[in-house]
């Protein structure tokens, strides 16, 4: 009875198997599941035989059973897994597309490059500090000329061709006037920046436009070194451009600043080997800076005995052409949109 | 300013120093290297040949084969030119050498070769294959080769020598960018002092000195200088016999390697002197500044000098001059007449060294137009102290080249109390200014390597007279740092006080920008500078801000809008081809007196229309929290189309007008809007500017659709407050969603559809609620002529 039952447990599990490998479809998967397990099912009917055996077989053939069942419910859950999938297998086939077909987009958008390297340098001062001001671009020339150590007659006031609305008003040729304007209405300590339109009568071709634009600094405090305003621009200058930037000071002359200096950046092409872009010198004019003359702060009610200062300036352009090697400055201004949709 | 190095090591020996490091040293300095240039380039193999036989070629009736001696040996050279002798002395060059081809100007190769069979060693050269013309050589031959024979120093020359060295060649030449303060630097001692402070070499300028004959130049030449205040020195030194000629080869070899032009000896010197000591010096033929003497006064409105240049310029009273008797022989330190110069016939030449006021000779050289090499030092203010020495120099250099004889007595009518300049020097100060640590005797010595005087006791810095731009202890510490070297000085960062803000303009008009790219916008950046007709086209433009001096019609007045700017751009786009675009612009507006910040935003293409320019502004408006979508009147202005333009406050949006854009060509359909934007954000601050939380509601909404008919003239703007105020208590939102005309409705009528959609905060609405409340709006709308659409 023992050794029949076994048998009999043993072609059921052979077949059971075989069923389901068989199967090819959920439905007919289920069927089987139920010819062997169901109520009347195979399996079923086998172990009601149970009751024939002895105490002794009894437990035996029980566990051989449940080995019997658990194999073919594994197998089983397996087996419909794999038509389930198989399903959306074939689901998925009838639904390849073209995926090299363009992609739906808003319509796209850009910021004025000039724009955008603005932003940066804004961005970079706020975190070390700065406030930005503003001023008219339409303004007195005291302001732009005058108390910055620049009167009537200074070769100085003849190299910024200027703009004449009348004898005391012009358009300003540099963002200075801010900075003038800022001392003469804020008590020190001052740090701020001055980013704005300029205006001096060059004519337009690639590399002059009668409208450009500026950001000047200036710091004001007790105990403000030259060595502050070199560690001030070199932070500046690697935030913009990387670690690897190099910064030459070099002495200059402006009438509102002593000492003095231009700051050339190494080459952003050639790293300062020299190469076309940089002329062959390894080195980039970028800014003007200097401790601001005493007399210049006298002239703003700031005492140069109590207080130094420094300031600094710069083009947006220049920076701009340069970082995105545009080589004709006229197409800022012209806003053609197939130049504006490149940034 | 040009230097030769030749000339800068007669006072400071620079011979063992590179060239590379030259030029980066002094750039470090402050004296801006611009570029250099070697002057025997691309010369190189000539040397100075003798002709020592000479016999014709076999083989040629033109070609003369030639034994040079070139020193230690002899080399046989072909020539087919005509003025070859034997005894000439003349430029060779040798197998491998380089001249400059005269047909093409290029770099030719001379090697060793046969000529119809006769072997020649190199080339005997013309003047312009060695880069000179005939006119460098006045006693040379007019056609073939460059015979020396006759030139003053050959016979000082070594054969077989280097010709280049004869000729000066063996140069080079420093470009420099000079400061507008350091007027000392646009002269070869000045340039040297700075070579000799930044590389601490010795320097030595000789004191000019002159012997004189005797003679008082009074009883000659009487000097008036009636305007003193411009005029703070005037000095004149007299030369009688002298001999016009040229200059010796030295001499016009400095001149032209710093780009002068030589002329003759007495022109030569004064230029020379100029290049020297910076300081311009003129030279007068005495028969028209001799009989009623010199004077040195304002011109006389609308005088008029002819120039030396040959044109003639009217003079105003501003501008001062040097006289004879009757007229204005020289515009002061700008430029001398045309009829009192020196020429081939001179035998008396009045030297004049003065000192001029810089703003004065800057303004008459802007007046006549003429910015001359003496103009452009003048203007830099030079010291008077300084005429003296221009002055002695000249006469020296007379007598040296041999021009005439010197009379030992000068002129000088000084108007002008010499002071000594001192500045008060600490050195603590400097370095707590600089950020340094330098000690006090390297300060001193870097004073004393500038040629500054140093008083010890005092602790103060005795300032020379050729140190203009020297005044203050922050000028000091200049010094001290360009020479200890601006790379030294440590870097470091202020501690800057935490009080850094970015302003609400600032931070809203960042928002702004954010949500005009999220709407698909191209960011432009424009002139502020339009013609008055384009200004003309917004409203509000007139009398706009205008230049005096614009550079024409296009650019003449400051716009009072941004809308012909804008418009301008699309117009460009349009005829660049490109078929759409979203543009805008933060920019300014200028009225008299006030500017302000405004948005434009300028719209064209197949998708645009007034609704998606609508959605635009409506975008921007929601951000800062402002609904305009009812509030919205019609504008009917140019340089909108009546019908297709609204306005709200301080926004102004539509449709362009098709006359406004005839004037352009365009016949596209273009979309404007001009937001200020201080109103904006003012609104925006008003109205609270802040966002508080609504909670998302918890019971379902209802929904009806309607669809209602009204006169065609009747907007949706006035049915959507009509629907409003029919239901204040569950009415939620109503929709727009459709617009019908046609159809089986009458003429003159539409139909438009809107969602309304109801809740109530605490509890669900029974379909009666929503019944009565849509009886209630149907009721008004039926006051106002408006149906539900069967």
């Amino acid at each position: 009875m023992v050794i029949n039952m076994r048998e009999q447990l043993a072609e059921l599990k052979e077949r059971a198997l075989a069923a389901i490998e068989n199967a090819d479809s959920i439905k007919s998967l289920e069927d089987v599941k139920v010819a062997f397990l169901g109520k009347k099912g195979e399996l079923t009917t086998v172990l009601k035989q149970m009751g024939k055996l002895t105490a002794e077989e009894r437990p035996v053939i029980g566990q051989i059973a449940n080995q019997v069942r658990e194999e073919f419910e594994n197998t089983y859950s397996v087996k419909i897994n794999d038509l389930k999938n198989s399903d959306i297998l074939k689901r998925l086939e009838t639904e390849k597309i073209d995926i090299t077909l363009p992609g739906t987009r808003l319509k796209s958008c850009s910021r004025h490059p000039l724009n955008i390297v603005l932003d940066e340098i804004k961005e970079i001062f706020t975190s070390m500090g700065y406030t930005m001001v503003y001023g008219p671009e339409v303004e007195e020339t005291r302001y732009v000329f005058d108390l910055l150590n620049t009167p009537e007659g200074h070769p100085a006031r003849d190299e910024q061709d200027t703009f004449y609305i009348d004898d005391k008003t012009i358009l300003r040729t540099q963002t200075s006037s801010v900075q003038i304007r800022t001392m003469m209405s804020q008590k020190p300590p001052i740090a701020v920046i001055s980013p704005g339109r300029v205006y001096r009568c060059d004519e337009v071709d690639s590399t002059h436009s009668p409208i450009f634009h500026q950001c000047e600094g200036l710091v004001v405090d007790k105990g403000l070194t030259f060595g502050d305003l070199k560690g001030t621009l070199e932070t500046f200058f690697k935030r913009l451009y990387g670690n690897d930037i190099k910064l030459r000071f070099r002495p200059h002359q402006f009438p509102y600043t002593e000492p003095s200096a231009e700051v050339d950046l190494s080459c952003f092409k050639c790293g300062g080997k020299g190469c076309r872009f940089c002329k062959g010198e390894g080195w980039i004019e970028m800014l003007g800076c200097g401790m601001v003359h005493p007399q210049v702060l006298r002239n703003c009610g700031v005492e140069p005995e109590e207080y130094t200062s420094f300031a600094f300036g710069m083009g947006i352009e220049r920076i701009t052409l340069m970082r995105y090697e545009i080589d004709d400055m006229r197409l800022l201004y012209e806003n053609d949109m197939r130049f504006l949709r490149q940034f | 300013m040009n230097l030769s190095l030749n000339w800068l090591n007669d006072y400071v020996n620079t011979e063992e120093i590179l060239l590379p490091k030259l030029i980066s040293g002094l750039t470090m300095s402050g004296s801006k290297v611009e570029k250099s240039r070697d002057l025997s380039e691309p010369l190189s193999k000539i040397v100075i040949g003798k002709v020592t036989e000479i016999k014709k070629h076999e083989n040629s009736d033109k070609l003369w084969i030639c034994k040079v001696n070139i020193g230690e040996t002899d080399v046989q050279i072909v020539t087919g030119a005509q003025n070859v002798f034997e005894g000439a002395v003349i430029p060779v060059v040798l197998d491998g050498g380089t001249v400059i081809n005269r047909q093409d100007g290029s770099v030719t190769k001379i090697k060793k070769g046969k000529l119809r069979g006769a072997v020649s060693n190199g080339m005997l050269c013309s003047p312009d294959e060695i880069g000179m013309d005939r006119s460098d050589f006045p006693n040379a031959d007019e056609d073939g080769i460059l015979i020396l024979n006759k030139e003053d120093g050959i016979e000082a020359v070594e054969i077989g020598s280097d010709a280049l060295e004869f000729f000066g060649l063996n140069d080079t030449v420093i470009e420099f960018e000079i400061t507008n303060n350091r007027a000392d630097c646009l002269a070869v001692t000045g340039l040297a002092r700075e070579v000799a402070a930044t590389f601490d070499l010795p320097l030595e300028i000789p004191e000019p000195q002159f012997k004189g004959c005797s003679g008082d130049i009074n009883a000659e030449v009487s000097v008036t200088v009636e305007n003193k205040q411009l005029c703070s020195r005037y000095m004149a030194g007299l030369v009688k016999n002298v001999k016009i000629k040229p200059s010796p080869r030295w001499l016009t070899a400095r001149l032209k390697a710093q780009g002068v032009r030589p002329i003759n000896n007495i022109v030569d010197i004064t230029n020379y002197v100029m290049l020297e000591y910076g300081y311009p010096l003129h030279a007068f033929d005495k028969r028209y500044v001799g009989g009623g003497g010199i004077t040195v006064r304002n011109a006389k409105q609308d005088e008029e000098i002819t120039l030396l240049d040959g044109n003639t310029v009217s003079l105003d009273s501003d501008i001062l001059v040097i006289a004879d008797k009757n007229k204005p022989v020289a515009v002061a330190g700008v430029m001398g007449g045309e009829y009192s110069g020196v020429s081939e016939d001179t035998d008396t030449v009045v030297f004049e060294a003065a000192c001029f006021d810089g703003v004065s000779v800057r303004r008459a050289a802007k007046k006549i137009g003429r910015r001359t090499e003496s103009s452009s030092r003048f203007e830099k203010s030079l010291n008077p102290a300084n005429v003296k020495t221009a002055l002695l120099r000249a006469l020296q250099l007379v007598e040296e080249l041999g021009c005439g004889e010197v009379c030992i007595s000068v002129i000088d009518c000084a108007n002008y109390i010499e002071t000594e300049k001192r500045v008060p020097h600490d050195y603590k100060a400097v370095n707590s200014f600089l950020g340094t640590d330098i000690p006090e005797n390297e300060q001193i010595n870097i004073f004393k390597r500038l040629e500054l005087g140093y008083d010890d006791n005092n602790k103060q810095v005795i300032v020379p007279s050729f140190r203009a731009d020297i005044n203050l202890p922050c000028d000091l510490a200049e010094e001290v740092a360009r020479i200890y070297g601006y790379d030294k000085i440590e870097s470091t960062l202020p501690r800057l006080g935490n009080n850094a803000n970015v302003s609400v303009f600032e931070s809203y008009t960042q928002k702004l920008v954010s949500v005009l790219t999220a709407q698909g916008c191209c960011e432009c950046i424009t002139y502020s500078f339009v013609s008055p007709k384009m200004n003309a086209i917004a409203p509000n433009s007139d009398n706009p801000v205008a230049l005096k001096n614009p550079f024409g019609e296009e650019t003449s007045v400051m716009r009072t809008s941004m809308i012909a700017s804008v418009l301008k751009v699309v117009v460009n786009n349009i005829n660049a081809g490109n078929s759409e675009a979203r543009l805008f612009e933060i920019g300014r507006v200028y009225g008299q007196g006030k500017e302000s910040d405004v948005l434009c935003i300028g719209l064209y293409g197949k998708d645009e229309s007034f609704f998606t320019l609508k959605g635009i502004v409506q975008e921007i408006a929601g951000c800062f929290k402002i609904d305009i979508s009812t509030s919205v009147k019609r504008y009917t202005e140019m340089p909108f189309h009546p019908g297709r333009a609204a306005h709200f406050d301080y926004i102004k949006f539509g449709e362009l007008s098709p006359i406004v854009l005839r004037d352009y060509g365009i016949s596209e359909r273009v979309y404007i809007a001009e937001i200020v934007l201080e109103e904006l954000f003012n609104h925006h601050c008003r109205s609270g500017g802040k966002t508080i939380y609504t909670p998302i509601p918890r019971f379902p909404a209802a929904v009806r659709d309607l669809s209602l008919v009204c006169d065609d003239e009747t907007e949706s703007g006035a049915i959507v407050s009509i629907v409003k105020g029919g239901c204040r208590r569950f009415l939620e939102s109503v929709e727009f969603f459709d617009v019908f005309k046609g159809g089986n409705l009458e003429d003159g009528k539409k139909s438009l559809s809107y969602k309304l959609t109801f809740r109530k905060p605490d509890g669900t609405l029974t379909d009666e609620e929503v019944d009565t409340a849509v009886k209630q709006i149907l009721g008004k709308l039926e006051e106002n002529n408006i149906k539900l659409r069967r």
